[in-house]
C-alpha cells in the first residue's frame, strides 16, 4: 500500500515549500517531491544569488568611489571571481539548508525524484534524469525515494526554465542563460546581453559595474518593457552614463561563435544590420513553464503556450489537480508563486481566501539603479480611461539621498483624479525595492490620497519620496 | 484636552444638516445633557447634547450655517481645568481628542464616539464619515466610503468582502451597478438639487422682471419635498383608482363615539375621533385584508409588510410631512387619533423624529378640509400607494330608481404599478369602501 497525502505538491520552490508549510499549518498531511533543490530557482539560480553578486557589485562600486565619500583607499581595488561566485554560492546553500529545516520542522515530507502523476490522485516518484546544476547541494538527509504515492489534491508548481531562441541555443560556453551567468571562471571583457527584463537588466548591470563591456539588446522599443515609460528611460539614462550601450527596437539575428567568443549580427527596426563581437552573449529572453513529462496530455489538464490553465484558486480543468507559480502563468515571480500556493492551499482547506488581484503585485528589479513598481503604468492608466492625477518626486529634493550620495532618481504616482485612487507607483534609484511596499500596503487596504497625505514620514528618510510624490500629485509638493 | 462637537447623523441616511443656532456662547460652561445648539435636517429641527462636561471654547460653525456634512466639527469643548482661556483650536491636529456629542433623539447612528475629525471651511479634505451598522462600527476602506460618498451609495447596506467583512472597492462598485439611480454619472447632483433636467435658475428668472419677486432661500425641507417628489414621479410608475364611498353611516357612528367619550375634571373628552382617524384605520384593515397590497418594491423582491403602517400628510407652515401610524390594524380609533394629535403638535414644532416618518406601506393625503372634491396624491417612497381623500359633502344620487340625498367621500388611490396591478389596486380600493361604508367593522 503506497503512501496516502492530503495534499502532495510537485516542486519544492517559492511556491511549492511555502504551499507546503501553509498546508501543514492547516492540518494537512503532507509532501513535497523535488528533484534537484529545495527552494528552487529563486533561492538556489535566481533571486538570492544575484542579489549576491549585485551586493559584491556595489560594494565594488563603492570602493572604487571611495574618494567622493572622503575615503582613501591605498592600493587597487580588484576582486577574485572565484570569491565573488564563492560567496554567492554559499548563500544559496545556506537558505536551501534552511528550506529543509522549515519542510523538516513542519512535518512534510521531502521525496527526491521526478514525479509523473500516472493516475487520479496517484504519483510516481522516478529518480531524476537531469543532469544537475553544478556546483550541486548535497540530497537532504531523511528525504523518501522513488515510489508510488497517492494524494487526494496534486499541485503542480515546477517553475519555468530559460527559453531560448532558435540558432541561439545556449550552451554553457559563448553563450549563457542565467545559469551560466552566476557562476563566471572570470568576468568577460565583452558581452552582449539579449533581452532587457529584470534577469537581462540585472545580468547587464552586474558585468558592467565589474568591468566588463556590455551591450544590451532589446526587441522591443523600450529597456524593461514592464515598467512604466518614464521610469524605464530614466534607467536607461543612468545604464548609458554607465558605459551599457543599449539597442532597442533591435533584435539579435544571428550569432557565430569563434575562438574568441563571438560575433553577433543584430538588426533593427528598419532593417539595418550590423555586427557585434563579444567574449560572451547572456540569452536572456524569458522563461517557459515546466509542463513536461507530468503526465497533464493522459490526464487532460489543459495548458496553453507553455504554462498550465489554472483559476485565481489554481484549480486546474481537471479536479484534484491544482497549478501555482510560474508554471502557472505570469507574471514569473516567486512572491506570486508564493502566495498563489497559500489561496491554494487555503481554498482547498474550504478557508475561502482572497484570489490574488495580479494588478496589486509589485515587481523589482535589483540592477543600479534599482526598479521597483506596483500597479498601473501611465500609460496603462491612459488605456483604462479614467482621468489620473500623476505626482513626481525626484531623489535631489530628499535630504537622505543626497546624504547617501544617491541624488539621481524618481518617485512617480498615478492616481484615479475622481476617486483618489491609487493607481500605480513607479519608482528608480537608491532603494526603491525597499520603498514598493510602502505602496503595495496602501494599495492592499484601499487607502485614497488623503490617508497617503496624513501619514507621517520619518524624516529622512528615502520614503519621505513616496509622501512628497503623492502630495505632487494634488499640488502640495514641499521640496521641490 | 479639547474635545470636538460634531455634526451628528440623526438619520442613517443623514448626509448634512443645518447649524440653527447655538444655545449656549463661547466660554459658557457646559454640563453633560445640556442642550447646546439646534440644528435642522430634512424634516425636523433637532438638540444637539454635550457629550462632555466643560466649557464652549470655540463655535466654529455659526449660527445660521446651511449644508454642514454629518461629522464636520462644529464646535470645541475644553475639558474642565482647561478654562476659557484654552486657545481657540485650529484644526484637526491641534485637537486629537474627538467625541460626538449626542443629539437630543437617541438614534442609533448618533450615539456612537470616535468619528473623525474635519474642519469646516475651503479646501476642507473630503473624507467621509464612518459609517454605523446596527449600532457597531462599520468597516470599510477608505476609497469603498469615498466612492460610495460620491455614488450616494449607503454603506450600511453593502455587504463587504474584504478581509473581516470589511466593505472594498468592489462591493461598493457592485452596488453602484445595482442602484437605480447608478448610470447617471452626476449622481451627486441629483441630491443636491431638486430638478436635475429643468432649466437652469438663471433661464427661469430670465422670465420675470428684476425685482417683480423675492427670491426666498429653499429650507431643507422644501429641498426635501422636492427631490423625493421629483424622485416618486421620475422613478414611480402612478396610476389612479377613483372610488365615492358613502359616509353617512360613518358619521352617524362618530357622533355616537363621540358622544360616549369620558370627561376629565375640565370637561375635556378622552377623546375626539375625526373623519380621518377612520380613514387612516379604514385603509390599515384593508392593507390587512389585502395583503398583496401591502407592499413596498425593491429591484431584487417585493417586502410584504407585516403589519399596515400608514403614514398621514400633516400640512405645517413652509411644508409637509407624513408620520407614520405603525400596525394602524391593530390600533382602536381613540389610540389612532390621540397620536395624530400628538404627531400634528409636534410636527408644527418641526420635532418629529425620523423613526416617525420613515417607511410604511401607505399614506393618507386628506384635503377634504379645504373643500376639496377629488384630487389625486404622488406616492411617498418607499410606499406603494397613498390615498387622497375629498370632502364629505351631500349629493343627491340614484337609490332604488329614484333620487335621493347621500353623503358621499370621494377616495383616489395612486399606486405604484411595478408593485400593485389594477386589479389588486382596485381590490384594496374596494375594501376601504366596505370599511367605510360599513364602520362598525372597524370596531371590531
Amino acid at each position: 500500500m503506497a503512501d496516502t497525502y492530503d495534499i502532495l505538491i510537485i516542486g519544492g520552490g517559492p511556491g511549492g515549500y511555502v504551499a507546503a508549510i501553509r498546508a501543514a499549518q492547516l492540518g494537512f498531511r503532507t509532501a513535497v517531491v523535488e528533484r534537484e533543490h529545495l527552494g528552487g530557482i529563486c533561492l538556489n539560480w535566481g533571486c538570492i544569488p544575484t542579489k549576491a553578486l549585485l551586493r559584491t557589485a556595489e560594494i565594488y562600486h563603492y570602493a572604487m568611489n571611495a574618494k567622493d565619500y572622503g575615503l582613501v583607499i591605498d592600493g587597487k581595488v580588484g576582486y577574485d571571481p572565484a570569491a565573488v561566485v564563492k560567496r554567492s554560492r554559499k548563500i544559496s546553500a545556506q537558505l536551501n539548508g534552511g528550506v529543509g529545516f522549515l519542510l523538516k520542522k513542519n512535518k512534510v515530507d521531502v521525496i527526491w525524484g521526478e514525479a509523473r502523476i500516472t493516475g487520479a490522485g496517484k504519483v510516481a516518484v522516478e529518480a531524476s534524469k537531469k543532469p544537475p546544476m553544478q556546483p550541486q547541494n548535497p540530497v537532504p538527509k531523511g528525504v523518501l525515494g522513488e515510489g508510488a504515492y497517492q494524494a487526494k489534491h496534486i499541485i503542480i508548481a515546477t517553475g519555468a526554465r530559460p527559453r531560448a531562441l532558435p540558432g541561439i541555443e545556449p550552451d554553457g560556453k559563448q553563450i549563457w542563460t542565467y545559469f551560466d551567468s552566476m557562476i563566471p571562471d572570470k568576468i568577460p571583457e565583452s558581452l552582449i546581453v539579449m533581452g532587457s527584463g529584470a534577469i537581462g537588466i540585472e545580468f547587464a548591470s552586474f558585468y558592467r559595474t565589474m568591468g566588463a563591456e556590455v551591450t544590451l539588446v532589446e526587441i522591443l522599443p523600450q529597456i524593461l518593457p514592464v515598467e512604466d515609460a518614464e521610469i524605464a528611460a530614466l534607467a536607461r539614462k543612468r545604464f548609458e552614463k554607465q558605459g551599457v550601450k543599449i539597442l532597442t527596437s533591435t533584435k539579435v539575428v544571428k550569432v557565430e561563435k569563434n575562438v574568441n567568443g563571438l560575433v553577433a549580427t543584430v538588426e533593427d527596426a528598419m532593417g539595418a544590420a550590423q555586427t557585434l563581437p563579444a567574449e560572451k552573449l547572456i540569452s536572456a529572453v524569458g522563461v517557459t513553464g515546466n509542463i513536461e513529462n507530468l503526465g497533464l496530455e493522459d490526464l487532460g489538464v489543459a495548458t496553453e503556450r507553455g504554462i498550465i490553465k489554472a483559476d485565481p484558486f489554481g484549480r486546474t480543468n481537471v479536479a484534484g489537480i491544482y497549478a501555482i507559480g510560474d508554471v502557472a502563468g505570469p507574471p514569473m515571480l516567486a512572491h506570486k508563486a508564493e502566495h498563489e500556493g497559500v489561496v491554494c492551499v487555503e481554498a482547498i482547506k474550504g478557508l475561502d481566501p482572497h484570489p490574488i488581484d495580479k494588478a496589486m503585485i509589485p515587481g523589482c528589479t535589483y540592477c543600479n539603479p534599482q526598479i521597483a513598481s506596483v500597479g498601473l503604468t501611465e500609460a496603462r492608466a491612459k488605456e483604462a480611461g479614467d482621468e489620473i492625477r500623476i505626482g513626481r518626486f525626484p531623489f535631489i529634493g530628499n535630504g537622505k539621498a543626497i546624504a547617501l550620495g544617491e541624488p539621481d532618481g524618481l518617485v512617480k504616482t498615478i492616481f484615479e483624479a475622481k476617486t483618489g485612487k491609487l493607481l500605480g507607483a513607479h519608482m528608480v534609484g537608491a532603494e526603491v525595492t525597499e520603498l514598493i511596499q510602502g505602496f503595495v500596503i496602501a494599495m492592499n487596504c484601499e487607502t485614497t490620497e488623503a490617508e497617503l497625505i496624513q501619514a507621517i514620514f520619518p524624516h529622512p528618510t528615502l520614503s519621505e519620496m513616496i509622501h512628497e510624490s503623492v502630495l505632487d500629485a494634488y499640488g502640495r509638493v514641499i521640496h521641490m | 484636552m479639547p474635545i470636538n462637537i460634531l455634526m451628528p447623523a440623526l438619520s442613517p441616511t443623514m448626509e448634512k444638516g443645518n447649524l440653527t443656532r447655538w444655545l449656549k456662547k463661547e466660554g459658557d460652561q457646559i454640563k453633560s445633557g445640556d442642550v447646546i445648539a439646534e440644528i435642522e435636517t430634512d424634516k425636523a429641527t433637532m438638540e444637539v447634547e454635550a457629550a462632555d462636561d466643560g466649557v464652549l471654547a470655540r463655535i466654529v460653525v455659526p449660527d445660521g450655517a446651511t449644508d454642514v456634512p454629518v461629522n464636520d466639527v462644529i464646535g470645541v469643548i475644553a475639558s474642565e481645568g482647561e478654562g476659557s482661556a484654552a486657545p481657540s483650536v485650529e484644526g484637526p491636529s491641534a485637537a486629537p481628542a474627538t467625541q460626538q456629542s449626542a443629539p437630543a433623539a437617541n438614534t442609533a447612528a448618533a450615539a456612537h464616539a470616535g468619528a473623525p475629525v474635519q474642519q469646516t471651511g475651503e479646501g476642507a479634505t473630503a473624507r467621509s464619515p464612518k459609517a454605523f451598522k446596527n449600532g457597531a462600527r462599520l468597516f470599510a476602506s477608505p476609497l469603498a466610503r469615498r466612492i460610495a460618498k460620491q455614488g450616494n451609495i449607503d454603506l450600511a447596506k453593502v455587504s463587504g468582502s474584504g478581509p473581516h467583512g470589511r466593505i472594498i472597492e468592489r462591493d461598493v462598485k457592485a452596488a453602484l451597478a445595482k442602484s437605480p439611480q447608478a448610470p447617471a454619472r452626476p449622481a451627486p447632483a441629483l441630491a443636491a438639487t431638486a430638478t436635475p433636467s429643468g432649466p437652469s435658475d438663471e433661464t427661469i428668472k430670465k422670465y420675470y422682471a428684476p425685482g417683480s419677486y423675492d427670491e426666498i432661500p429653499h429650507q431643507m425641507m422644501r429641498k426635501a419635498i422636492a427631490r423625493r417628489l421629483v424622485e416618486a414621479s421620475q422613478t414611480i410608475p402612478h396610476f389612479y383608482l377613483t372610488v365615492d364611498c358613502r359616509l353617512d353611516a360613518l358619521l352617524r357612528l362618530r357622533a355616537e363615539i363621540n358622544a360616549a367619550a369620558s370627561k376629565d375634571k375640565d370637561g375635556e373628552p378622552a377623546y375626539k375621533i375625526s373623519v380621518n382617524d377612520f380613514i387612516i384605520k379604514a385603509l390599515a384593515l384593508a392593507l390587512i385584508r389585502v395583503p398583496d397590497a401591502n407592499v413596498t418594491w425593491t429591484e431584487a423582491t417585493m417586502l410584504k409588510h407585516k403589519t399596515a403602517d400608514v403614514g398621514v400628510a400633516v400640512a405645517i407652515p413652509d411644508g409637509l410631512i407624513t408620520p407614520i401610524i405603525r400596525a394602524a390594524e391593530s390600533k382602536t380609533l381613540s389610540v389612532i387619533s390621540n397620536e395624530m394629535k400628538d404627531f400634528a403638535a409636534r410636527a408644527r414644532l418641526r420635532k418629529l423624529l425620523p423613526k416617525d416618518y420613515e417607511g410604511g406601506s401607505s399614506s393618507v393625503s386628506n384635503l377634504g378640509m379645504f373643500g376639496i372634491q377629488q384630487f389625486a396624491a404622488i406616492i411617498n417612497p418607499p410606499q406603494a400607494s397613498i390615498l387622497a381623500v375629498g370632502a364629505g359633502e351631500q349629493r343627491v344620487v340614484v337609490r332604488d330608481g329614484a333620487p335621493a340625498v347621500a353623503t358621499l367621500m370621494n377616495a383616489t388611490l395612486s399606486t405604484d404599478h411595478r408593485a400593485i396591478d389594477g386589479a389588486l389596486g382596485a381590490q384594496l380600493l374596494g375594501a376601504f369602501r366596505d370599511l367605510i361604508e360599513h364602520p362598525a367593522g372597524m370596531l371590531a
